[in-house]
C-alpha cells in the first residue's frame, strides 16, 4: 500500500495564507461592529434613566440637561404597529397567491419580479412617495399614520418573501391529504398550510418589524419633528425614536449628544428584543410541533 | 370530484364542503389575487407620483438638471443632479470595495473555519448586527469616526498623495472616505449574512469529493465552495450596493454637503442624493420639495438598474453553478 504523499510546501503555504486572511477579515469585521455596540452601551447608559423613558423634550432647549424620548418611543411603537397592521395581511395574502394560486402564471411572475424590485427601494424613496402621494397630492398633513404608510411599503416585500419561503416549505403531501378528505382549497390553506408554517411566518414578520423600526429617512419626510407627546398617530406631527436620535445628533451640545446616545441604546434594545422574540417564536413553535 | 361520499355519521362530507367551497373559495382567491395586484399598483404609483410631483419643479428649473453642479432650488432655482449622483455612486462603490472581501472572509470563517459550536453563535451575532439601525451607525460615525479619521487621512495624504485619489490640499475627517467606511461597516453584516447562507448550501458531496482527491481546505473552497456560491455573493454585493446608495441618515450626518465632483476622497467634499434629501427637506420651498422628489426619482432609477442587473447576473450564472444537485 502506497503512503499518502505529503502536501507540497507551496500548497501548504497557500492554505495557511488563506486561513490567515480569513481569520484576519473576521477580526477586521468584528472591530468596528463591536466598537459601535460598545460605544452605544457606554455612552447611552449615561442618560438611560427613568426620566429619559418617561419625559418628552417639551420646553427643553438644546443646551438644557434632562428631557427624554417618551414621545419618540410612543411614536415609534404606534407607527410600527400601524405599519404591521397594514402590511402583514397584504404581504401574507400576496405570498399565498404566489404559492397556492398563481404558480407559473404571468401575473405571479410579474408580482414576484416587482416584489424583488420593491425590496431594493431605498427607504428615503418610500418616504418621498408618501410625501408626494399622501401629503402633497391628497393634502393630508404630516402624521404618524403617514409614517406608518411609508414604513409599510418597506415591510411588504420582506413579509411577502419570508412568508413565501415558509409556505413553500410546507410539504405537498399535507395539502394533498387535505384535498383527499374533500376539504376545499381555501380551507386547506387556512387550516393546514398556515398553521404548519405559522412559526416561520411569525419569525419573518418580527424580523421585518425589527428592520423598519430603525428606519429614519421615511419618518423624516412624513411624520416631521415634534418635541411634545402626541399619542394620536392620525393627526399632527409625531416623533419616532430614530428621528429623535438624528435630531439630537445634529445639535452640537453635549447634553443633546448624550440624549442621542441614550436614544440609540433604547432603539437597539427595542430592535434586539424584537429579534429575540422572532427567534423564540421560531424555536418554540417549530413546524413539527404545529397545531 | 363531485361524487357524493357518505361519512360514517351519514352526512355527505363532499356535498357539504362543495357548497362551502363555492361560498368561501372565490372570495379568498380574489382577496389573495387582489393583494398581489395591489402590490403592483403600489409600485406603479411610486413611479407615477414621484414624476407628477417632480415635473413642476423640473419645469421651473433655470439651469440644466443633468449638468449643473449646484443645488439652489429654493433661491436661484438652478439645480442639477450631477454632483449628487456622482457622490452617491462613488461612496457606495468605495464602500462595496471595502466591504465585500471582508464580508466573504467573514462568511467563509463562519461556514468553514470556525468551530461548529461557535459558528452558530457567530452567525446569530452577525444577523443581530445586520439589524442595528442605520442612525446608530451614523451617530457613531459623526461622534467617533470623523475625529478619528483626521490622523489616518493626513497620513495617507502625506505619503500616498501622489495617487490622485488621496491627493488634495486640505484633509478633513468629514470626507468621502469616512462616509464610505461607515457605509462599508453598515453593509458588511448584510453581505456576510447572505454569503454565509449560500456557502452553507454548498452540497456536502462537492466538498467531500474535493477532500477525497486530497485537496487542502483552501482548494476545497476554491473548487467547490466559491464557484457554487459566486452568484449568491454577487447578488448579496448588489443588494449591499443598493443599500449603500439608498442609505440616508448615516451619510447625512457625515457628508459635508458640498456640490462638486472630485475624486480626492480625503478632502472635505461629498454629498449624496439621499443625504441631500434629508438635509434639505426641512427648509425646502414647494419648488425645493419638487426638486428633492426629482432627485429621489433619479435615486430610484439608479437602484432599480443595480437590482435588475444583479438579478440578471444571478439568473445567468445559475445554470453553471450546479445548484440543481
Amino acid at each position: 500500500m502506497t503512503t499518502i504523499q505529503r502536501i507540497s510546501p507551496n500548497r501548504r503555504f497557500k492554505d495557511r495564507l488563506v486561513q490567515f486572511l480569513v481569520y484576519l477579515s473576521f477580526a477586521i469585521a468584528v472591530v468596528p461592529l463591536v466598537a459601535v455596540l460598545w460605544m452605544v452601551i457606554k455612552n447611552g447608559l449615561a442618560r438611560f434613566d427613568l426620566e429619559f423613558l418617561t419625559h418628552s423634550m417639551r420646553n427643553i432647549g438644546a443646551t438644557d440637561a434632562g428631557g427624554g424620548a417618551y414621545h419618540a418611543i410612543v411614536g415609534t411603537l404606534e407607527q410600527v404597529l400601524l405599519a404591521s397592521v397594514i402590511s402583514v395581511p397584504i404581504g401574507l395574502l400576496t405570498a399565498i397567491y404566489l404559492v397556492e394560486y398563481g404558480q407559473g402564471t404571468r401575473l405571479s411572475r410579474a408580482i414576484s419580479f416587482f416584489v424583488d424590485v420593491m425590496t431594493g427601494i431605498p427607504s428615503v424613496v418610500s418616504g418621498l412617495f408618501i410625501l408626494a402621494f399622501w401629503i402633497l397630492v391628497l393634502g393630508f398633513s404630516f402624521s404618524g399614520f403617514a409614517g406608518a404608510l411609508a414604513l409599510s411599503i418597506l415591510m411588504m416585500p420582506t413579509v411577502v418573501r419570508s412568508a413565501e419561503e415558509m409556505l413553500l416549505l410546507v410539504p405537498n403531501d399535507l395539502r394533498e391529504a387535505s384535498y383527499a378528505l374533500g376539504v376545499p382549497k381555501w380551507r386547506t390553506i387556512t387550516k393546514v398550510v398556515l398553521p404548519t408554517s405559522f412559526s416561520g411566518i411569525a419569525t419573518g414578520v418580527m424580523l421585518a418589524i425589527a428592520r423598519v423600526a430603525g428606519e429614519t429617512a421615511p419618518l423624516l419626510l412624513t411624520v416631521f419633528f415634534t418635541d411634545s407627546i402626541n399619542t394620536d398617530p392620525f393627526s399632527g406631527p409625531q416623533m419616532g425614536l430614530p428621528l429623535f436620535v438624528f435630531d439630537q445628533a445634529t445639535r452640537p451640545t453635549d447634553t443633546a449628544i448624550d440624549r442621542a446616545w441614550a436614544g440609540a441604546l433604547t432603539l437597539i434594545l427595542i430592535v434586539m428584543l424584537l429579534n429575540l422574540a422572532a427567534r423564540l417564536i421560531g424555536w418554540w413553535r417549530s413546524p413539527a410541533k404545529g397545531r | 370530484m363531485a361524487t357524493p361520499v357518505r361519512t360514517r355519521d351519514g352526512g355527505s362530507a363532499l356535498g357539504r364542503s362543495a357548497s362551502r367551497r363555492s361560498r368561501g373559495e372565490s372570495p379568498f382567491r380574489y382577496a389573495s389575487t387582489g393583494a398581489g395586484i395591489f402590490l403592483l399598483v403600489i409600485m406603479a404609483a411610486i413611479g407615477v407620483f414621484l414624476v407628477v410631483e417632480a415635473v413642476p419643479a423640473l419645469q421651473a428649473n433655470k439651469g440644466s438638471f443633468f449638468t449643473d453642479l449646484i443645488w439652489e432650488p429654493n433661491g436661484s432655482q438652478i439645480f442639477g443632479i450631477g454632483a449628487l449622483a456622482f457622490g452617491t455612486v462613488v461612496s457606495a462603490t468605495l464602500a462595496l470595495i471595502m466591504a465585500v472581501p471582508v464580508a466573504v472572509g467573514v462568511a467563509l470563517f463562519i461556514s468553514h473555519y470556525a468551530p461548529r459550536r461557535m459558528a452558530g453563535v457567530l452567525g446569530y451575532v452577525i444577523d443581530l448586527l445586520a439589524a442595528v439601525p442605520s442612525v446608530v451607525y451614523g451617530l457613531w460615525g459623526v461622534i467617533f469616526l470623523v475625529p478619528f479619521m483626521q490622523g489616518p487621512s493626513e497620513f495617507l495624504n502625506e505619503y500616498l498623495g501622489f495617487i490622485p485619489l488621496f491627493g488634495g490640499d486640505l484633509v478633513a475627517g468629514r470626507s468621502m472616505l469616512t462616509a464610505s467606511i461607515v457605509l462599508a461597516v453598515m453593509i458588511l453584516p448584510i453581505v456576510a449574512a447572505i454569503s454565509r447562507e449560500v456557502f452553507l448550501q454548498v452540497p456536502r458531496m462537492h466538498e467531500e469529493a474535493a477532500l477525497a482527491l486530497g485537496a487542502t481546505r483552501w482548494e476545497v473552497i476554491k473548487v467547490a465552495v466559491l464557484p457554487f456560491g459566486r452568484p449568491g455573493v454577487i447578488s448579496a454585493s448588489m443588494l449591499g450596493l443598493g443599500r449603500a446608495m439608498g442609505e440616508t441618515i448615516a451619510v447625512a450626518l457625515i457628508f459635508p454637503a458640498t456640490f462638486g465632483i472630485s475624486f480626492e476622497i480625503l478632502t472635505p467634499q461629498g454629498n449624496s442624493i439621499a443625504a441631500n434629501i434629508a438635509n434639505g427637506f426641512g427648509e425646502a420651498t414647494p419648488i425645493g420639495r419638487g426638486a428633492l422628489i426629482a432627485s429621489g426619482l433619479v435615486l430610484f432609477i439608479i437602484t432599480l438598474l443595480v437590482n435588475t442587473g444583479a438579478r440578471m447576473i444571478v439568473a445567468r450564472r445559475k445554470e453553471f453553478s450546479g445548484a440543481a444537485s
